[in-house]
């Protein structure tokens, strides 16, 4: 018996075994489709000893057929060229190859993510539009914008890693901070699966490892990260008990075996930041010293970065004293986003209740979220209520 | 991607530009209808580029209306003469950047209004309280 996710994982490696023996894009992605359709029906729940090589064969020859039909309707007098020579199915790297065609830097991150979703991890247009609430003509021509700005180019070498780790960490960001409906395609399970491939046809890539334990590392908190009535609970105030052990086990595993390449970026730094939270058994026992050092690394590495520099103040404030992660936070530009909310968070924490409150009322009126607003107001109100 | 509400006034906001002073029952109806074509047309840009999310036009006249407790009837105020802003309808776009946003904004904002001359009306722009970053 074999399930769709069989299908769902095979499909962007038959994709990119297409496109790579020189199929375009677009064009591509019917004759998969056809083979899955075959798939469903002819392997009757059983899939062959082989079922890539299968489908591989069947889309190709669908491929062939379609651009045959096509270019006798167009060119009929033109003689049909010499096929390209099929190259070996079975390709590791073919995953590669689609995700970083789809991860383009042509295209803008939001086509990007679309496109990525649509070709590599196979949702429909209507699941898409629904996780970014817009209508489905809208995505439907948001990704076929993007299929054609990728038209006519030739990937034949995967593109670069990091474009694609950039797209992910995107996807799961509005997949895991967004509000999901019930039978809502999960953005942020669907970013670590197609992690987890890209992680194995790079294995050597220690920030394609690092962004994937950064995924895992705060997907094990999601749980944790909203109340009953659906509110957000800040890291501190988390219950700790409901954060999945197993899967902070596995994106420790998986960052060490990053960390011990020895080339350090700034995935695998957040994700030994948040593998710290993750290993605190409550918030008092965070080992902030060690979080500081890693927040020295990633400034060093993005010395111009402000919400890096923002979140240092805020480790700084835990180590030497909210007095001097104030001092941080009021060098950086006013108009920094959570400015006034880690202000807030240090004055407090230094007595300067009266002020926190004003810092926290200030920061409401900037927040980008409505559960960070209602966070920020609650905190006001708990401070001014306590003078 | 983040969401803006474009939000289109009858009245109120700063002081209009020259070409967005003359009341539309001052225009051709010829004036109007080219109006009406150019927000279409807008939509239709915005749909093509992967950008459109809603848009709505709003009757010119409404009331407020307020809870008038246990057992009583609503409560309502208005419609209300001339002092008070009247929203006229709205766009909702979800789109890459702020500038974006903006440059959408100036583009409906061009449309043509009396002697076919662009309005250079003000549009309020209005970003959507989105989620909240996942990285603490």
């Amino acid at each position: 018996m074999f399930d769709d996710h069989l299908l769902r994982d095979l499909t962007p490696q038959v994709l990119g075994v297409l496109v790579r023996r020189g199929a375009d894009f677009a064009a591509a992605e019917h004759p998969v489709q056809d083979a899955l359709v075959e798939a469903v029906r002819r392997w009757d729940g059983d899939a062959p000893d082989d079922p890539k090589g299968w489908l591989v064969t069947v889309a190709w020859r669908r491929f062939l057929d379609a651009r045959r039909s096509a270019s006798a309707r167009a060119l009929r007098e033109v003689a049909v060229r010499r096929e390209r020579s099929p190259g070996p199915a079975g390709q590791a790297d073919d995953t590669l190859l689609l995700l970083s065609r789809c991860c383009h830097p042509s295209l803008t991150p939001a086509s990007a993510v679309a496109l990525t979703l649509r070709a590599v991890g196979g949702l429909t247009t209507a699941q898409i539009a629904r996780a970014f609430l817009v209508p489905e003509s809208t995505m439907a021509q948001r990704i076929s914008r993007a299929k054609r700005t990728l038209a006519g180019e030739r990937f034949e070498r995967p593109g670069d890693v990091r474009a694609v780790l950039r797209v992910l960490y995107l996807m799961f960001d509005q997949g895991f901070a967004g509000e999901r409906r019930p039978g809502d395609a999960d953005l942020a399970a669907e970013a670590i699966r197609l992690g987890r491939q890209l992680v194995a046809s790079v294995p050597g890539d220690p920030e394609a490892a690092g962004l994937l334990a950064l995924m895992l590392l705060h997907h094990a908190r999601r749980e944790a990260r909203t109340d009953a009535a659906g509110e957000l609970v800040p890291l501190a105030l988390q219950d700790r008990s409901r954060w999945d052990t197993a899967m902070i086990a596995e994106g420790v595993a998986v960052l060490q075996g990053a960390l011990v390449r020895d080339r350090l970026g700034e995935y695998q730094i957040q994700a030994a930041i948040a593998a710290l939270h993750d290993d605190a058994a409550c918030a008092a026992e965070t080992d902030w010293p060690q979080i500081l050092e890693w927040y020295d690394e990633l400034a060093a590495i993005s010395p111009d970065h402000p919400v890096v520099a923002l979140n240092r103040a805020v480790a700084v404030g835990h180590v030497d004293g909210p007095l001097a992660g104030l001092r941080l936070v009021e060098a950086l530009d006013p108009t920094l986003p959570r400015r006034d909310a880690v202000a807030a968070y240090l004055h407090e924490r230094a007595g300067n209740t009266a002020e926190a409150a004003r810092r926290y009322t200030a920061a409401s009126k900037t927040a980008a979220s409505a559960a960070e607003l209602r966070h920020l107001l609650r905190q006001a109100a708990r401070l001014n209520r306590a003078r | 991607m983040a969401k803006y509400l474009l939000l289109k006034h009858y009245r109120g906001g700063p002081v209009q530009h020259p070409n967005a002073v003359a009341p539309m029952d001052d225009w051709t109806p010829e004036e109007i209808s080219e109006h009406i074509a150019f927000m279409g047309a807008v939509a239709d840009e915005l749909r093509e580029r992967g950008e459109f999310v809603d848009a709505q036009a709003l009757a010119f006249e409404g009331e407020f209306v307020r809870y008038g407790g246990e057992g009583a009837a609503p409560v309502t105020d208005g419609p209300f003469a001339e002092t008070k802003d009247v929203i006229a309808g709205w766009m909702i776009i979800d789109v890459d950047s702020k500038e974006r946003a903006h440059e959408a904004a100036a583009r409906l904002s061009s449309a043509p209004g009396k002697d076919g001359r662009p309005l250079h009306e003000w549009i309020e722009v209005r970003p959507f309280l989105s989620h909240a970053p996942v990285v603490e």
